[in-house]
């Protein structure tokens, strides 16, 4: 007898888990359509695309090519076909992935140091600073980025006060150089480096770092091998979210590169416009996703291998 | 410990390191100087940006009697009201159908869907919707703004979704349980118990994907059709011209919209300590 009702509670249980997962379904349907609808499904018709053959004026013609693909790394001759390495494409993959590095390092230089000041401010006032750190992400990207070529244009305020000052005769020219665009992304980025950061920073258990100095250790000693192996977690969190909108930043680039210096974002919007050759930017928007897709797998990694060593 | 550690501060703090302090007041500074210049000359009576030529309002006048600038805020009007109401009720829904249960087959599956604009870059995404809406509009002869509303509650759902869930991970079930004892069905129990509960997190979700959806660019400029200009994209192709103190009156108006509404869900979130 109560082995029957026990079964029969199990068989109710059962049920009413499959009833909950059929609603559980059916509340996230109509959210899945539209991301089906507008963001996964659309790349799978774009990698499609890569592999037909391009229109004579954008497009695509109906027939599988992988000229697309070919011409992501490699050029052929217009005249006697020979096949070469991409420069001009490889130089661009190159500075995006220099700037990218470079804006990583500094976002970090900076953010580093703020999460601390940040997280050794008396609890009360830390969400307030905090807040400070947030309201730049809230505000347009594309305005930061015009508040940025405001501050280094010719006759923006840095060279303005450089030269009142007597310190350049002058004007440096900032805007339109490769480092502009650095100088841009770590400012519209750093706020990316900084919250993750602090969010390791905050569970530090300072009591470490006292014992670090009674121990006779001195401040870098305490910073390299107490403070920062413990919060690791959030630097390369940090470092994974500031490098990967940088690899595919378009609007810093455009606005502060002048059309000039061109970033990967930049070169497939030119094969949708001027370039007309949407197979080779289907190609190398596909390629973008890949790397970053590769380096959101390193962080996952690192963020279980994280929550392995707080569990043990 | 907090105690211990204060009386040492007076000869040794612990939370010293040098120059930290430094380097985080001059990133502040950095965060914000370019954002007030900006603002600041917004209201410079002359049209040189080197020189302060005096205060006026005459470039917020420009802006408020320019016919582009106006449709291009009925749009991104238009347009960001739509996407944030669809895709705050459809993170929602999908928050409640992935929140506070036994985890079952193809929840991670619904995870990574929904998260998948916030990993994509958006030059990636804007790209593959060009492509897509191409073919549709070959197809279908329609040009009308639905594509801009499509894509924008796309991309808006994640932004919506992490507030929502966040607030109902951290609430109390037993209400809820309470409900459905005293016969309350499904429905009554949501309304009445689950949704007062869950406002402040659904509010906060609805202003961030209002903020992100008026701000984004990338896939606005490559989905719109000619004429269907946002205030960011209006802006992004002034560029291309010489900039005048205009677009820094626009901006600066845009920025007050964005720092309103971060304070707001900056309060939200401190009343409700969440």
């Amino acid at each position: 007898m109560a082995d029957n009702s026990q079964r029969n509670d199990s068989v109710f249980e059962a049920a009413a888990h499959r009833a909950r997962v059929r609603r559980n379904w059916l509340l996230s349907t109509p959210a899945l359509i539209i991301l089906v609808l507008a963001a996964s499904g659309p790349l799978l018709v774009m990698l499609a695309y890569s592999f037909l053959q391009a229109g004579d004026y954008g497009g695509v013609e109906y027939r599988f090519s992988t000229e697309g693909w070919f011409q992501v790394f490699l050029a052929r001759d217009i005249f006697d076909d020979t096949v070469s390495v991409a420069d001009a494409h490889l130089s661009i993959f190159w500075r995006s992935a220099r700037l990218s590095f470079l804006t990583t390092v500094t976002a970090l230089a900076l953010g580093f140091p703020t999460a601390y000041f940040i997280a050794t401010r008396p609890r009360s006032s830390r969400n307030l600073w905090l807040f400070l750190v947030t309201v730049p992400f809230w505000t347009n990207l594309l305005i930061r980025t015009f508040a940025i070529m405001e501050v280094i244009k010719n006759q923006g305020i840095v060279n303005t006060l450089l030269m009142s000052a007597g310190v350049i005769s002058e004007p440096i020219q900032m805007l339109y150089t490769d480092f502009a665009i650095m100088l841009g992304m770590t400012y519209v980025y750093l706020p990316l480096m900084i919250l993750p950061v602090y969010a390791s920073m905050e569970k530090l258990d300072f009591r470490l770092v006292e014992a670090g100095y009674d121990l006779y250790a001195t401040r870098i000693k305490v910073l390299w091998r107490v403070i920062i192996p413990l919060v690791k977690p959030g630097i390369v969190a940090g470092c994974i979210l500031v490098f990967i909108p940088s690899l595919g930043a378009y609007v810093t680039p455009r606005v502060l590169g002048g059309g000039r210096n061109l970033m990967i974002g930049n070169l497939i919007e030119l094969q949708f416009g001027q370039g007309s050759n949407w197979p080779l930017g289907a190609a190398l928007s596909i390629f973008l996703l890949l790397v970053v897709m590769v380096a959101l797998l390193l962080y996952v990694r690192n963020s279980q291998k994280a929550n392995n060593i707080v569990r043990h | 410990m907090e105690n211990s550690l204060s009386t040492r501060r007076n000869q040794f703090s612990v939370f010293k390191q040098p120059g930290f302090t430094i380097i985080a007041l001059a990133c502040f500074i950095v965060l914000y100087m370019p954002i007030v210049v900006l603002v600041v000359y917004s209201f410079n009576s002359g049209t040189s940006p080197a020189k302060w030529d005096g205060f006026s309002l005459q470039w917020y006048a420009a802006a408020w009697n320019n016919s582009a600038v106006k449709t291009a805020t009925l749009i991104s009007i238009i347009v960001a009201c739509q996407a944030s109401l669809y895709a705050t009720i459809l993170a929602t829904m999908a928050a409640m159908g992935t929140t506070r249960t036994r985890p079952y087959r193809g929840q991670n599956v619904i995870y990574a869907l929904v998260n998948q604009p916030l990993m994509v870059p958006e030059i990636v995404t804007a790209v593959a919707l060009l492509i897509c809406f191409a073919v549709i509009k070959e197809l279908t002869d329609y040009r009308g703004l639905a594509y801009l509303v499509l894509s924008h509650t796309a991309f808006c759902i994640p932004f919506a979704y992490l507030p929502i869930r966040a607030r109902l991970e951290g609430m109390d079930r037993t209400l809820e349980l309470a409900a459905a004892d005293l016969y309350a069905n499904s429905w009554q129990s949501f309304r009445r118990v689950t949704l007062p509960q869950l406002w402040p997190g659904i509010l906060a979700g609805a202003m961030l994907a209002f903020v992100i959806s008026l701000d984004d660019v990338v896939i606005t400029e490559f989905v719109k059709a000619p004429g269907q200009d946002t205030l960011p994209t209006y802006m992004l192709g002034q560029l291309r011209r010489a900039i005048t103190p205009e677009i820094n009156a626009i901006s600066t108006a845009l920025l007050l919209i964005s720092a309103i509404l971060a304070l707001f869900v900056f309060l939200l979130g401190r009343k409700h300590g969440n």
